[in-house]
Parts: C-alpha cells; structure tokens; sequence
C-alpha cells in the first residue's frame, strides 16, 4: 500500500484521480532550498578541512576557523585568540570547538528544519502535495525528538557569536600599523552584526526571553525584549539564508586575500 | 470583462465521483464561489456546495482551487488567467459528503477534547479584569474563523489517516496555546497538548500559516511557543533544576 492510497485517496475521501492537481511549480522552491543547503554544506565541509588560507593580512581570522584551537594554529601566528590545544590533524578542524554546535544549532533551528524537512525529506515538499513516506511519527521519537535541543545550542551559539564579535573587532588592529580598516574588516563587521540578527530572532531565544510568560504586564522589560525579538523573529528565516551567505562571502574574501589572489583594499591606516 | 471559464468541478459522494467539466459565464469583479453558483443555477441544480457569509468570516466554503487549500468565497477570479481551466475540489482530507462538501466532524470531536477555558476557583463572572498586553497573544488565535484549511492542508492528517486519533491539527493546538497563554487560565495544558493532543508529530513545515485566510501565524505563535513550553517542561534540565529548587514544578511557566 502507498502513502498515496493512505493519504488523499483513503477511503470515504473524494477520490481524485492525481496525488496533487497544483498547477504552480510547488517543486522550483523545494528544489533551490536543496541545491542551497547542499552547496552550503560542501563549501562549508571543504573549508573546514582545507586547514590553510583562514587567517589574512596578520588580523582577518575566517569564521570557519573561529575559534582558533588546534595546534596548527600556530603556522598563521596571531590567529589563535584562545589559545592551541587540539591535535593538528587532518580530521580534526582548527575550530572544532565551535563547527560542530554551529552546525547542530542550525540543523535544529525551526526554520531550518521546516526547510530541509520540505526540501531533503520531502515531508511535504509543498502544502497540498502528497508526502511519499508510508509512516509519519514527526518528532515524537528518536531521533527526531532529539530537536528540542536546540535551546541549549542556542546558548552556545550566543558565546560563540561573542567570539566572531571579538574577531571583528580585533581585526582592526594591524600588528604593525595599529588601527586601520579595510574593505575586509566591513565584511567581517557586517557578517557579525547579521549573526547576531540571525541568532538573537531565533524561536528559542524569543520563548527563553519572555516567551514562556504569561503576564507580560509584571515583566515589563522582559516583554519589551519579547517584542523586539518578536520583531526580529518574523525575518528569521531571511536572516537564515543571509548569513549563510556572508558566512560564504567573509571566508571567500579571506581565502582570497590569505592566498594571494586580491588585496585587501585599506580605507583607513 | 466578461468571459467563459472552463471549470472541472468534482461530483460525486462517498461511493466515488469524477471531475467534471463545465462552461461558465465569469464577470468582472467575481469569486470563485460566484461562478460556482451561476453554475448551479443555469446547468447543475444539484451541484452541492456550502457556503454562508460570502464575506471571508463563515469558514464554510473552503475547498481546494487548482489544488490549494483556499475559501471559495475569497478567491478572485482575476487571479487566474482568463483561458486557465480551474480545478474545484472539496478538502481531501475530510471525508466526502457529496460534490464539494466534506464531512468535517473530525474537527468537532478534536474540539471537544480540549478541556475549556479554567479561570481561578474564587473569580466569578463580571470579575474578570486583565492587561491588553496579557491577552494579545490569544487574541490573535481569537480571530481564527474554523474554516479547517489549516486542518486540511497539515500533511500529518491528511497524508496519514492512521494520525487522526493521535493528532489534535493546528486548529486545536492552537486553542491549548490559547488557552495556556491566557492570564487567567490555570489549568496545566502542557503535558496534554503533547501526550493527548500530539504536538510532537507536527514538524513545523507551516502549510498551517500559508493557508490561514485570516493570516494568523499559528506556526510561529501558536506551535513552536507550546514546542518551547513542552521543552521547558520536559527536555531541560536547567529550568526543571530551577524549578525543583524554587519549588514551582506544579505550575511551571506561569510568569
């Protein structure tokens, strides 16, 4: 028996001859949501991994390679802000301190479960299109139950963008000229301060600051940081996708400055 | 602009039925649920279609336009090209009771489950007194007009029959967030919105939101905050150590 046999052609349903009758192209956004996600993850992987070109003109450290903690650090001095303790090695990325969690707090972030449950799972691909998969237990158990979580990888994730703030603003400071800003430094600021956009409209975020009341009107700032946040939470899924891009963007412009191929244009120093 | 449509329409019952197809008149300024109507007056009188207000506020006329969940009576004809062939069927995931109405007790019975609004023991009626700012997350779930299309579209249900026991849909998980969020309710729905009312089998994919008529958010302000709620109370460690220290493990989140 078929999921569609269960689904909308279950008996005492209408039966209508087609699984879906949508007309628009339902597919062209599951599609592009996968090719995205997809081309995130193997930059991303290849990045991590590469283990050279992270950290350029002595004071642009890559997010991908922050916090810097592995003993290979050390062939780009300057780069580690925390210290080296991790073994160099070749599985190990240079920031395997924060990779993992970043990671695993975007997997189990509301809107990009919702994307790549529709996308990569296909449970629906669209609303009103039949989903192929015989049984549904949604998130009710193992491993899937596992995403409530994500309260906990939001708070790391707060101290790690503390971390990309410190970055930021550390790369202002030439080890020889002093202060001077160039075209990266308005890469990495910008990358940060979307961050923290994306991070601070998250859903847990939002509950954790106010959410979980339920008289605002005895917690007059808590509720006031709620609607802020609430504010910010409409756009979450827009900053989602931004910040995987300037995420791609800032470690592109560094590779690209740390290897060579341009030169960081100086506006200040 | 005065043109003929081409519509299938379905007809039928529980015992089967076939899409249709049909010639209507469409005028300038028409709904869906107008054509449908010329249609039962001038070929089909038989043709079974609910509808009421006419005006968005009913819930009664929702069924599926070219395959989306929508209110006849609030899809404009203009939307669609003047040579498209329209497709009308009643929701699929209700049982059929004939042509375009559908059977939707299904929703009654998950309303009925719902223990109703509790207020404190010792406030009678004309008592109740509340802050705008306490209410206005449950005032906007108050606007909900029970045409079901969240309930239709939800792929939890409507893919998987075998779900209907265990799964309250968007609707009436949005009443236990209501509810919990109101001021002066004291029951605990936290548990039972995901034991009784199968929070847990929903996985966020908003289908509930992009159909709302009445646009309410009822992913982002309805579901994930009774998620977060269920967190709270079942899956961290942190808030049940607060709580078992403060001793506030009877009524958790009632801030």
């Amino acid at each position: 028996m078929t999921a569609q046999v269960r689904g909308v052609a279950a008996p005492t349903r209408a039966q209508v001859p087609a699984g879906t009758l949508r007309t628009d192209r339902w597919w062209l956004l599951p599609a592009a949501t996968t090719v995205g996600l997809l081309t995130f993850v193997v930059y991303g992987g290849f990045r991590a991994f590469q283990q050279q070109y992270f950290f350029a003109d002595e004071r642009y450290l890559t997010p991908f390679y922050s916090p810097c903690v592995s003993l290979g650090c050390a062939s780009e001095p300057g780069s580690a802000h925390f210290g080296m303790f991790l073994p160099d090695h070749p599985l190990i990325p240079y920031a395997a301190l924060s990779l993992p969690f970043l990671l695993v707090f975007r997997l189990t972030c509301y809107y990009y479960r919702k994307a790549y449950y529709r996308s990569v799972w296909i449970a629906p691909a669209a609303c009103a299109v039949p989903e192929p998969h015989a049984k549904y237990t949604g998130e009710t158990r193992f491993p899937l139950i596992l995403q409530n979580a994500h309260r906990y990888l939001f708070y790391l994730t707060v101290i790690i963008s503390l971390i990309n703030t410190y970055d930021a603003i550390v790369a202002f400071r030439h080890p020889d000229d002093g202060f001077v800003v160039g075209i990266g430094n308005v890469v990495l600021l910008a990358n940060v301060v979307l961050l923290w956009c994306y991070t601070l409209s998250c859903h847990s975020c939002r509950h954790v600051m106010g959410g979980r009341l339920t008289h605002f009107s005895k917690h007059p700032v808590r509720y006031r940081i709620w609607t802020w946040i609430s504010a910010l939470n409409t756009r979450h899924a827009t900053f989602a996708w931004i910040t995987l891009g300037t995420l791609v963007v800032t470690d592109l412009y560094v590779l690209l400055v740390a290897s060579g191929t341009i030169t960081d244009l100086r506006l200040v120093g | 602009m005065t043109y003929t449509a081409r519509l299938r329409v379905w007809r039928g019952d529980t015992g089967g039925g076939a899409l249709t197809d049909y010639e209507v008149e469409v005028n300038e300024g028409e709904v869906v649920l107008d054509i449908l109507h010329r249609l039962q007056a001038t070929q089909t009188p038989d043709l079974a279609v609910r509808w009421n207000c006419k005006a968005g506020k009913c819930g009664s006329c929702s069924a599926e336009i070219n395959g989306r969940p929508r209110l006849l009576c609030m899809t404009r004809m203009s939307v669609f090209e003047p040579g498209e062939t329209l497709t009308v069927t009643p929701m699929r995931t209700f049982p059929v009771i004939r042509d375009l109405v559908a059977d939707v007790s299904f929703n009654y019975a998950k309303a009925r489950e719902i223990p109703s609004f509790t207020p404190p023991p010792d406030l009678g009626p004309g008592e109740y007194r509340m802050k705008q700012a306490d209410v206005g997350r449950s005032q906007e779930f108050r606007k909900c007009i029970e045409c079901y299309l969240c309930q239709n579209t939800c792929h939890v249900v409507r893919d998987h029959e075998e779900n209907k026991p265990a799964f309250a849909g968007p609707r009436y998980l949005m009443r236990v967030a209501e509810l919990e969020m109101h001021p002066l309710d004291i029951a605990d729905r936290v548990a039972d919105v995901q034991d009784e009312h199968g929070l847990g089998l929903c996985n966020i994919t908003k289908c509930c939101t992009d159909v709302c008529p009445e646009g309410i958010k009822i992913t982002d302000n309805a579901l994930i905050p009774m998620k977060e709620r269920v967190a709270d109370q079942r899956y961290d460690p942190l808030v049940w150590l607060g709580r078992t220290i403060t001793r506030r493990r009877d009524r958790p989140a009632r801030g």
